[in-house]
């Protein structure tokens, strides 16, 4: 099911929480809203399921406009950061919850709600807990209950709130793959918060950016990667170097003798990975040296000082696979020549 | 070997704790029990066969059930309007609800008498439009003990559904619960433990209140006259042996009533998985 919104707007007070959003969302994707806390994201995702109502704009679920239904009259199924599962009801009872509470000509029957819940409970690989209790259940057991309840009523769309922020470190790769299996799997169109870009990345087929109620940039995780739209996409989606020409940094950049394509704005924001060092020639040119460095699994990440007094910014993060490092065979403090072969170009 | 504590002071405490039970608890009681030994067992049998001494039981622990019971309900409405909606004055009403536990209760049962008499601001009108009378009859009770009970209901409902999860009543919603659903089978059993605390407290207190009753409840044998009040006029009769046979006697039933309430709740969290 597609999801349009319609110049949406919401105020708290005098603080403008969201500004004018317009964001269609073609049926079967699986979207991150990304953004730092506070720009908004949460409140966009509750004003799509209905929990929060905007202060103008039109939201249309597959075509057809919910703006003034009610969370429980829009068919969507939410999953809450902290998961707020039933605590008084066992797993199965939160899991058949949407079931039970149907009115009476469209109840289940008692055989094909305990069914579906235990189809449901083998969808998420929890079916051996069906008797326990939430308060008894780790964060990544109550995460997948807590989306199973939400599956349990078929919903046209799914929204997830930080669906892994509460989580440790590994429970949360795995689920973040899982997800996204499961997602191929069901294909409902999905919606998920998250403020860390390397879960939006990994997880979603597509990523709307999100800074200070606006939409900075939509598109495929590959598009926002390679061609953000603007300085804040550039910094927020990874690590960046960030030269500004109108300061002394053209000057730098000159005498260092690294090449670059023609300039096409006034700050170029370089990936570290677009940056390619070579041992100089002549060593003592080179202003800059090896300040040290770190392992990162297959790459090593390089901390250069470009020994400039002046500049704001004299640190510059490179990254090279391992073997290539290994070749190179650089100990701290020794100079190195740099050459940038890709840069972004803002105003 | 000796077992090493991770939180010290574990003597001490128990000791200051045993030391309290006996002073304050254990030790009147038993003197309690002691002086009740007096009594042959048809002694003691024929002063409760009593009629009048059955009929006040009737009316103390009556009055006070009910009394607890309409102090849960109404308890558990204003806690929710305390917590769940801004309005001007609140914290000014909420000051109000502990009134009932600073104020003499002697001063409580003689306003209330005064008011609801049927010369009374209220009582007059109550007993012109449904023909009721309520002060001096044991109605005038269940009305000083609901009184008296009602704070210690809204008390401990209060902080609980400060802390309940609101993301749960919306959890309900999006699974296409109405607001009558949301609140029966999500808001009401997770309050319900804290409201039947609320409700053993009102109703312990219920049964053992004398200064706000008698003012109130005409204390007519075998209608309107409590166990308490009994009590006293076996002492001023220096009848000891029988005034202790009857406290003894409602300690034992209110004991059993509140574990009866305090198994009930056991019951409810087991079965809530809230162990």
């Amino acid at each position: 099911m597609s999801i349009n919104l319609k110049n949406i707007s919401k105020h708290f007070g005098s603080f403008t929480a969201l500004d004018n959003i317009n964001l269609d969302i073609p049926e079967g994707e699986l979207v991150a809203l990304l953004g730092p806390s506070g720009c908004g994201k949460t409140t966009l995702l509750r004003i799509i399921a209905g929990l929060e109502q905007a202060d103008q704009g039109q939201v249309f679920l597959k075509g057809e406009e919910v703006t003034d239904k009610s969370v429980k009259n829009r068919k969507i199924g939410f999953v809450f950061q902290h998961y707020a599962l039933f605590r008084h009801m066992t797993v199965f009872e939160n899991i058949a919850f949407g079931l039970r509470v149907k009115s009476h000509s469209e109840r289940p029957s008692e055989a094909i709600i305990r069914r579906k819940v235990h189809d449901l409970l083998k969808l998420v690989q929890l079916d051996w807990l069906s008797d326990r209790f939430p308060d008894q259940l780790s964060g990544g057991q109550r995460q997948r209950i807590a989306l199973a309840r939400a599956l349990a009523v078929e919903p046209s769309v799914l929204l997830l709130d930080e669906p892994f922020g509460a989580l440790d470190a590994s429970v949360r790769k795995d689920l973040r793959l899982w997800l996204r299996h499961l997602h191929h799997e069901l294909n409902v169109t999905s919606i998920f918060v998250t403020h860390d870009q390397e879960e939006a990345m990994e997880v979603a087929s597509q990523i709307v950016v999100l800074n200070q109620g606006r939409i900075e940039q939509k598109g495929s995780p590959s598009d926002i990667y390679d061609n953000p739209s603007n300085d804040f996409v550039s910094r927020f989606i990874g690590q960046t170097n960030v030269f500004h020409l109108e300061k002394d940094d053209c000057a730098w950049l000159q005498s260092a003798g690294i090449i670059i394509d023609e300039p096409k704005g006034i700050i170029a924001h370089v990936r570290p990975h677009n940056i390619q060092i070579e041992k100089p020639a002549a060593s003592a040119n080179s202003p800059v040296y090896l300040k040290d460095w770190q392992h990162l699994g297959g790459t090593i990440r390089l901390e250069l000082d470009r020994g400039a007094s002046n500049g704001s910014n004299t640190i510059i993060y490179a990254e090279m696979p391992n073997e290539k490092f290994r070749e190179l065979a650089l100990e701290r403090g020794d100079r190195v020549a740099l050459r940038i072969k890709h840069a972004h170009w803002f105003n | 070997m000796p077992q090493s504590h991770i939180m010290p002071g574990f003597r001490p405490t128990l000791g200051f704790t045993l030391f309290y039970l006996a002073l304050i608890v254990l030790i009147p009681l038993s003197a309690l029990i002691l002086k009740s030994l007096e009594l042959s067992f048809d002694q003691y049998w024929a002063i409760l066969t009593n009629q009048r001494v059955q009929a006040s039981f009737r009316v103390s622990f009556v009055s006070a059930l009910v009394a607890a019971g309409i102090a849960g309900i109404l308890g558990f409405i204003i806690a929710w309007t305390l917590v769940r909606y801004p309005f001007p004055g609140k914290r000014f009403f909420d000051a109000l609800i502990d009134l009932p536990f600073a104020l003499p209760t002697a001063v409580a049962g003689i306003v209330l008498a005064a008011i609801y008499e049927p010369k009374g601001w209220i009582g007059q009108i109550v007993m012109d439009v449904i023909g009721v009378q309520i002060a001096y009859k044991p109605l005038g009770i269940v009305f000083a003990l609901i009184f008296i009970g009602l704070p210690f209901v809204v008390r401990t409902i209060e902080p609980v559904l400060q802390e309940f999860d609101t993301a749960m009543e919306e959890a309900a919603a999006s699974l296409g619960a109405n607001r009558w659903q949301t609140f029966l089978k999500i808001i009401f059993p997770n309050i319900l433990p804290a409201a039947l605390t609320g409700f053993a407290l009102a109703f312990a207190r219920g049964v053992g209140e004398y200064g706000s009753v008698i003012f109130i409840a005409g204390n007519m044998p075998y209608v309107s006259e409590i166990v308490p009040l009994l009590i006293i006029t076996k002492l001023e009769q220096y009848d000891y042996a029988g005034a202790t046979a009857i406290g003894l006697t409602m300690l034992v039933i209110s004991f059993f009533l509140l574990l009866l309430v305090n198994v009930l709740q056991g019951w409810l969290r087991r079965r809530g998985g809230q162990l």
